[in-house]
Order: structure tokens, then C-alpha cells, then sequence
């Protein structure tokens, strides 16, 4: 299987305090990768770094084969951040729109975007009087525009009803299976099992990349978030010896 | 830099502007309501009006688009936008021209207004045509908007983006010949204001209000500001990072 991103190495340190300390992992093309972490572990970070608009201090970042950043990559990689980064004064058809124009798309693949996240019937709202929810699904409707290679989402489910929710992830392996790949960042352990691909990070540094099935496997128990701390356990178990 | 992504840009900060009413009307109305306000303040004083009023056609829209400008692009970095944008395919002289673009086709309507207020409700007299000195007005809102893109690097907060307005535009309006003819001023004084773009601003409209067609004059201290308001979009592209810590 080939890979969509490399990391090789990647350390960041943003202000004098070390974020991400030598992270290296790759994300298989074509699948649905979870990068899973509590709050503060260095998630977005890493996110900034693969799309480009993180300076590092160290390290390789390869996205698509090309070095993350890269001109070209600008027109392949979909890059939804935490906060919703979409325009609150405009209504979410012309914030589609806008997106889409930077890309050469049209209308009708703009509405297409707003209709894959459920927000067909607000489309003529202004996001500002949105829901936290409907309004974070508006800045993911802007970065699915044209069906880009690749899609970074930094926790984009957050503060969505449950039905939705499942109608996203639904939706992301639906994108999988036609070729995108997807990076997902999360920092509930209920959203991990519908991975296809596991990275979990504390503390800025990777402690598991594996599928779902196998970290269970190797953490010898079903729930993953029991999982997860068995590892870190292990972790710490190894370094205090 | 591609034309598509800076008129679609432009079209989207228009649009943005549409939504917000009460700032539509504040643009449009103000300067013509502040001109109404000389007005009556001078009523006895003869030339004096004209002179002045002259001088605040230009001045207006260079105040007013700097402060909306300086804002509009803070929000732009503050709301994550700005990130955004920089990660498509938007170069960062299309995102930059385009507020230049939406602003000054706004200042163009502003200055509309309150030139035709100027000239017909309150009896404005100049030598030269009304047209120039809306040209001009739109030439120092671009450069309002060219310096406010610029600045708005600078801060982190709003509080910090309004007080470029006295670092970067009070010593302007104060050298540019409005309070103190330039010749009068001590040599220093005269230098300092040769190196503003503004000084070039008011002496174009002072070129209009004595001559009855535009002068070489005129000219060269348009081509000055928009010179001065090019250099500053550049600096302001500059100021942008795709990569920060």
C-alpha cells in the first residue's frame, strides 16, 4: 500500500517549549487514519506540520511525495481546522462558493459539499447565526470542495448530534473508498474503533500506530480507550525501569 | 497571481460588506455628513470652505479605508481564515489586491457621494472637474487600504490595530499642508512631509481646485500615491507567512 504521508523524524517546538519530540509515522493512501490524543498532546501540531504552516524544527514531511507546503499541494490537500475558519458574515453557499472559486470549481460543486455535510436547508444562512455544530460542518463543506487527494480535518465532529456524526464518518469512508485519503483528529476514544488506521499521541510523542484491531490485540482488551492506557502504562513501565 | 482568484476574492469582501448594512450606511453617509459639518462651521469664511473641503474629500475615504482595512484583515488572521487560505491555491498578492480591488470600488461609491453632496448641496467651487478629485479620493482610499493591510501585521488584538490610526495617519494629516502650508514648515518638517504619500494626495487636490484641467502637477502626485500604495502591498505580501510557529 502507498503511502500519502511521511513522517520522518518531525520535531517542533513553538516558543521554547518542545511540542512534537521526533514523531515519525506514515498514513496510507486511500484510507481513513485517526489521530488520537487528549487535548494538548501536540494533535494539531502535527496537523499544522502535514499541511504545511507549521515551522519545524527538524524533521521530514512528505505529503503526496511531495514536501509538505509544496505549491502543488495546495490544490490536492483539504485542510479544515479546529475553530471553523469559514466567513461568519457570509451566508454557507457563498462561503462554498468562494472556496470553490479558488480551486476553478463551480457552483454546483460548491452545493454538492454543502449537501455532503447536511447543510442543504441553511445554505442561505449566514454562518454567524449558525450552531457550533452546523457552523464547523460549513468549514468542512469548504474543504471537501472538489474532492481534493487529500483531507485533514482537525477534530471535526466535535459538538455534533450523534446521527450526524455517524453520517460524517459514513460519509469519510465513503471519500476513502474513492480514493481520498483522510487524517482525523479526535480526542474522544469512542470515535477511534471507526478508523481504518490508529496514531495515538500523548505528550508529543507517538505511542501506538496500528489498525484498531491490533492495538486491542496488543493491548490485550476490546475498548480502546482502556487500551490506550495500557499502552501509555507500558510506555511509562519501560522508561521508569 | 491569478485574476480569477483576485476578482473572486474582491467579489466575496463586496459581499461580505452587503451582509453588514449599518457599515454600508456609515461609509456612505459619513463623509458627506462631516463635509455638512464644515459647512455651517465656515459659513462666513468664504475660499476657506473650499479649500478645506477640498482637502477632506481626499482625506476621508485614506482615513476610513485604513481602519476598516486594518480590521477586516485582522479578523482574517484572528478567525483562522487567513491559515486557511494561504493552505489553496490563493497567491498572497490575489488575497491583498483583492481587498484593494473591494475597497477602493467601495471608496469609489463613498467618494461619489460625497463629492456630489459637496458640489451641489454645498455649493463647492473649485477651477478643475468634480471626476478628478473622486479619482484622486479612490487613488488615497486604495492607499488607506494598501497601508492598513500592512499595518494590521503588526497587531494581535483590535486595540492594537486601532492605534496605527494615530502612528500611521494623524502625523500625515498633520504635515500634509491642511494646518500649516508645507512652505512654511521648518526644513525638517518639509522632509518628513515630502516622505509622506498623503502630502502628494492634498497637493493633487489643491492642483484641482486652481486649475481648470489636470496639470503635470497632478499627475506625478498621483502616480506618487499610487506608487506609495503599490510599495505598500507588496511590503504588506511580505508580512504574510505561510509558515508560522
Amino acid at each position: 500500500m502507498t503511502s500519502a504521508i511521511e513522517v520522518r523524524d518531525l520535531v517542533v517546538e513553538r516558543g521554547r517549549r518542545r511540542v512534537l519530540h521526533g514523531i515519525s509515522c506514515t498514513v496510507p493512501a486511500g484510507s481513513v487514519t485517526g489521530l488520537l490524543g487528549p487535548s494538548g498532546s501536540g494533535k494539531t501540531t502535527l496537523i499544522r506540520a502535514i499541511v504545511g504552516v507549521q515551522i519545524v524544527r527538524s524533521g521530514t514531511v512528505t505529503v503526496l511525495g511531495q514536501p509538505a507546503g509544496a505549491a502543488a499541494l495546495r490544490h490536492t490537500v483539504g485542510y479544515v481546522t479546529q475553530a471553523p475558519s469559514v466567513y461568519a458574515d457570509l451566508s454557507v453557499r457563498e462561503n462554498a462558493r468562494y472556496f470553490a472559486s479558488l480551486h476553478g470549481l463551480s457552483a454546483a460543486d460548491a452545493e454538492q459539499a454543502i449537501a455532503d455535510v447536511g447543510l442543504s436547508s441553511a445554505s442561505g444562512q449566514l454562518v454567524g447565526n449558525l450552531s457550533g455544530g452546523q457552523r464547523s460542518r460549513a468549514s468542512l463543506a469548504c474543504a471537501m470542495i472538489g474532492k481534493p487527494r487529500l483531507l485533514v480535518l482537525d477534530e471535526p465532529t466535535v459538538g455534533q448530534d450523534p446521527v450526524l456524526r455517524a453520517d460524517l464518518w459514513g460519509k469519510f469512508h465513503t471519500l476513502a473508498a474513492e480514493g481520498t485519503t483522510l487524517l482525523v483528529s479526535s480526542h474522544v476514544m469512542d470515535e477511534a474503533g471507526r478508523c481504518d488506521r490508529l496514531l495515538l499521541i500523548r505528550e508529543g510523542q507517538l505511542i501506538g500506530d496500528d489498525s484498531p484491531a491490533a492495538i486491542r490485540a496488543t493491548a490485550g482488551t476490546e475498548d480502546l480507550e482502556e487500551a490506550f492506557l495500557r499502552l501509555i502504562r507500558d510506555r511509562e513501565g519501560v522508561e521508569a525501569r | 497571481m491569478s485574476l480569477r482568484i483576485t476578482f473572486s476574492t474582491a467579489a466575496r469582501i463586496l459581499r461580505q460588506l452587503r451582509h453588514d448594512r449599518r457599515t454600508v450606511a456609515l461609509l456612505i453617509v459619513v463623509p458627506a455628513a462631516l463635509l455638512t459639518l464644515l459647512f455651517y462651521m465656515y459659513e462666513n469664511a468664504g475660499p476657506t470652505f473650499d479649500r478645506i473641503a477640498l482637502v477632506m474629500l481626499g482625506i476621508f475615504p485614506f482615513v476610513i479605508m485604513f481602519l476598516v482595512t486594518s480590521i477586516a484583515m485582522l479578523r482574517e488572521r484572528t478567525t483562522g481564515t487567513l491559515e486557511r487560505l494561504l493552505t489553496t491555491p490563493l497567491g498572497k498578492l490575489d488575497l491583498l489586491f483583492g481587498y484593494g480591488l473591494a475597497f477602493g470600488l467601495a471608496a469609489a461609491v463613498q467618494a461619489a457621494v460625497a463629492v456630489g453632496a459637496a458640489y451641489w448641496l454645498l455649493g463647492l467651487d473649485t477651477v478643475g472637474s468634480a471626476g478628478l478629485v473622486v479619482l484622486i479620493a479612490v487613488v488615497n482610499a486604495v492607499l488607506g487600504v494598501a497601508l492598513g493591510l500592512f499595518c494590521s501585521a503588526f497587531a494581535r488584538t483590535e486595540f492594537q490595530a486601532v492605534q496605527f490610526l494615530p502612528v500611521v495617519v494623524v502625523p500625515q494629516l498633520l504635515l500634509c499642508g491642511l494646518f500649516v502650508p508645507r512652505g512654511q514648515m521648518a526644513g525638517w518638517l518639509q522632509a518628513v512631509s515630502d516622505a509622506f504619500p498623503l502630502s502628494y494626495a492634498v497637493d493633487a487636490l489643491a492642483q484641482v481646485g486652481m486649475h481648470a484641467d489636470p496639470t503635470t502637477t497632478m499627475w506625478r502626485d498621483l502616480a506618487i500615491v499610487t506608487g506609495a500604495a503599490i510599495v505598500a502591498l507588496v511590503l504588506a505580501a511580505a508580512t504574510l507567512r505561510r509558515r508560522t510557529g
